[in-house]
């Protein structure tokens, strides 16, 4: 194996524009192949890297967080050697070259603009005519012996094996859905167990998705303070004491629908996520009320703004899930929003109704 | 604690996946490509097993080679959904597209 510095090698080099581009903190050098210089990564991922990822489950940088996309070798690939596929999705291609560490492999990165695999699949940016186009942009056929490819299964949603065996003569095997278990999966000679091709949805998975949750539900907390503003003003006598226990109450909306819904998915009743959604809404409003003895109208106002808002919230969270079907979701979003929309225009009448007729805390 | 194996049910019937054993010639390609384990093999067929696990993501049907599934893929996201219906056009993700953000 022939290592060479990154600062030594000359441009131009096959499929990349600058020199520049190349200086990149996964890059650690370039594996010599006659006329040819193939990147080769890094397999530590850093203290860097780690908060970088950390940000992107907070949405920041989350539409542009990618590496370039082509060939890369992992250790010191021969012409034996696998060949796997992924998309240039940052912390995918992070979470890829730590499991990587200490395999001699080829990765093809699709150019999928920073899409992590499935939603690319999904959309088609991982598809079958980007793998055609960067197996030829990278002439893989020169550097291998054998025409087999190794996909994440997930990709099967954008990538159709049996055309690009017509179309290239490579033949594509279906790796496992995490990247975990890719050692295993070599080892046993590209056998799946079936855990491996199965996607799960564990409590840590659904509250990976809960920090993004809450940044996309500000307006939550932002009525929330208009609400209790409002409730101070129209209070008269007790002006804090309004504003705190509306605040208190709507305020909580926040991060019950984005943390603590994710965490009871599962034990909450039904299959359908509104219903889940205002299960969880009335079990909080229910606890508010023997809290804080609100009077009739305010109670039954609290009762349908939390079940309505939560089970609103608790539909949106089908977009963050691994399982459910847009089928599916129609037939939701028939049956909820009317219900959903009645219920919190009748809060907030209820409400107006405890403020004017004086019936309230 | 959570259960390894646990197996996510979304909406009753709310899946459009068609299979037509007549067309299958047994590879079993929709078995491995499958997220959910929806399929299973019944002597030289595929079967149908779990049809409630199915989230329409459309992998079985682009890779049967014979054409014998049939699914209308999708997004599962009611969001998306509802951007359509006030739009009037079909389920779209208002995160992705020009923007090239990461969805779902
Ligand atoms: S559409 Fe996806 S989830 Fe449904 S059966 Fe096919 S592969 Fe499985
Ligand atoms: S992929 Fe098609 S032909 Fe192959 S087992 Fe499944 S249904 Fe049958």
């Amino acid at each position: 194996m022939l290592l060479t510095p990154v600062s030594a090698v000359k441009p131009p080099l096959a499929g990349y524009r600058k020199l520049s581009q190349l200086q990149k903190p996964y890059i650690n050098g370039y594996l010599i192949r006659g006329l040819r210089q193939i990147p080769c990564m890094v397999s530590t991922v850093k203290f860097r890297d780690r908060l970088e990822h950390v940000g992107v489950q907070w949405g920041i940088r989350r539409n542009s967080y990618m590496v370039l996309p082509g060939l890369y070798a992992a250790g010191s690939p021969g012409r034996q050697s696998p060949v796997l596929v992924t998309a240039n999705y940052k912390l995918s291609f992070d979470m890829l070259r730590r499991e990587l560490a200490g395999l001699d492999v080829w990765l093809l990165v699709l150019d999928t603009t920073g899409v992590n695999v499935w939603c690319a699949a999904g959309k088609g940016s991982f598809g079958t005519a980007e793998l055609l186009r960067k197996l030829q942009q990278t002439r893989l056929d020169e550097l291998v012996d054998h025409r087999q490819l190794i996909l994440p299964q997930l990709g099967a949603v954008g990538v159709s094996a049996p055309e690009v065996l017509r179309r290239s003569g490579w033949r594509i095997a279906w790796g496992p859905v995490r990247a975990a278990d890719l050692k295993a999966f070599l080892a046993a000679g590209l056998q799946k167990t079936a855990g491996m091709s199965r996607v799960r949805f564990g409590l840590g998975d659904r509250l990976r998705v809960a920090p993004l949750e809450t940044v996309q539900a500000w307006p939550l907390p932002l009525a929330a303070v208009l609400a209790a503003a409002l409730a101070a003003w129209l209070g008269g006598g007790r002006p804090w004491d309004y504003a705190w226990k509306t605040l208190l109450a709507l305020g909580a909306l926040w991060p019950l629908g984005s943390w603590l819904f994710p965490a009871l998915l599962p034990v909450l009743p039904s299959r359908a996520f509104s219903v889940k959604g205002a299960v969880l809404g009335l079990l909080w409003a229910l606890c508010m009320i023997l809290l804080l003895q609100p009077g009739f109208w305010f109670a039954l106002a609290l009762i349908l703004v939390s079940t309505s808002v939560t089970s609103f919230k608790a539909m949106n969270f089908t977009g963050a899930t691994t399982f459910t079907s847009q089928t599916g979701a129609m037939l939701e979003v028939d049956k909820a929003i009317i219900p959903q929309l009645a219920g919190f225009a009748a809060a907030v009448v209820f409400a107006a109704i405890g403020f004017f007729a004086g019936f309230g805390v | 604690m959570e259960h390894a194996m646990k197996r996510w049910h979304y909406i009753r019937n709310g899946s459009s996946l068609k299979l037509d054993s007549e067309r299958c010639i047994g590879c079993s390609a929709c078995l491995q490509v499958c997220p959910h384990q929806v399929f299973g093999m019944q002597g030289r067929k595929a079967q149908i097993l779990d049809r409630d696990a199915c989230m329409e993501c459309g992998a079985c049907a682009r890779n049967c080679p014979v054409q014998a599934l049939q699914v209308q893929p999708g997004v599962g996201c009611v969001a998306a959904i509802l951007i359509g219906k006030l739009r009037g056009t079909a389920p779209t993700c208002e995160c992705g597209g020009s923007k090239g953000g990461a969805c779902c």
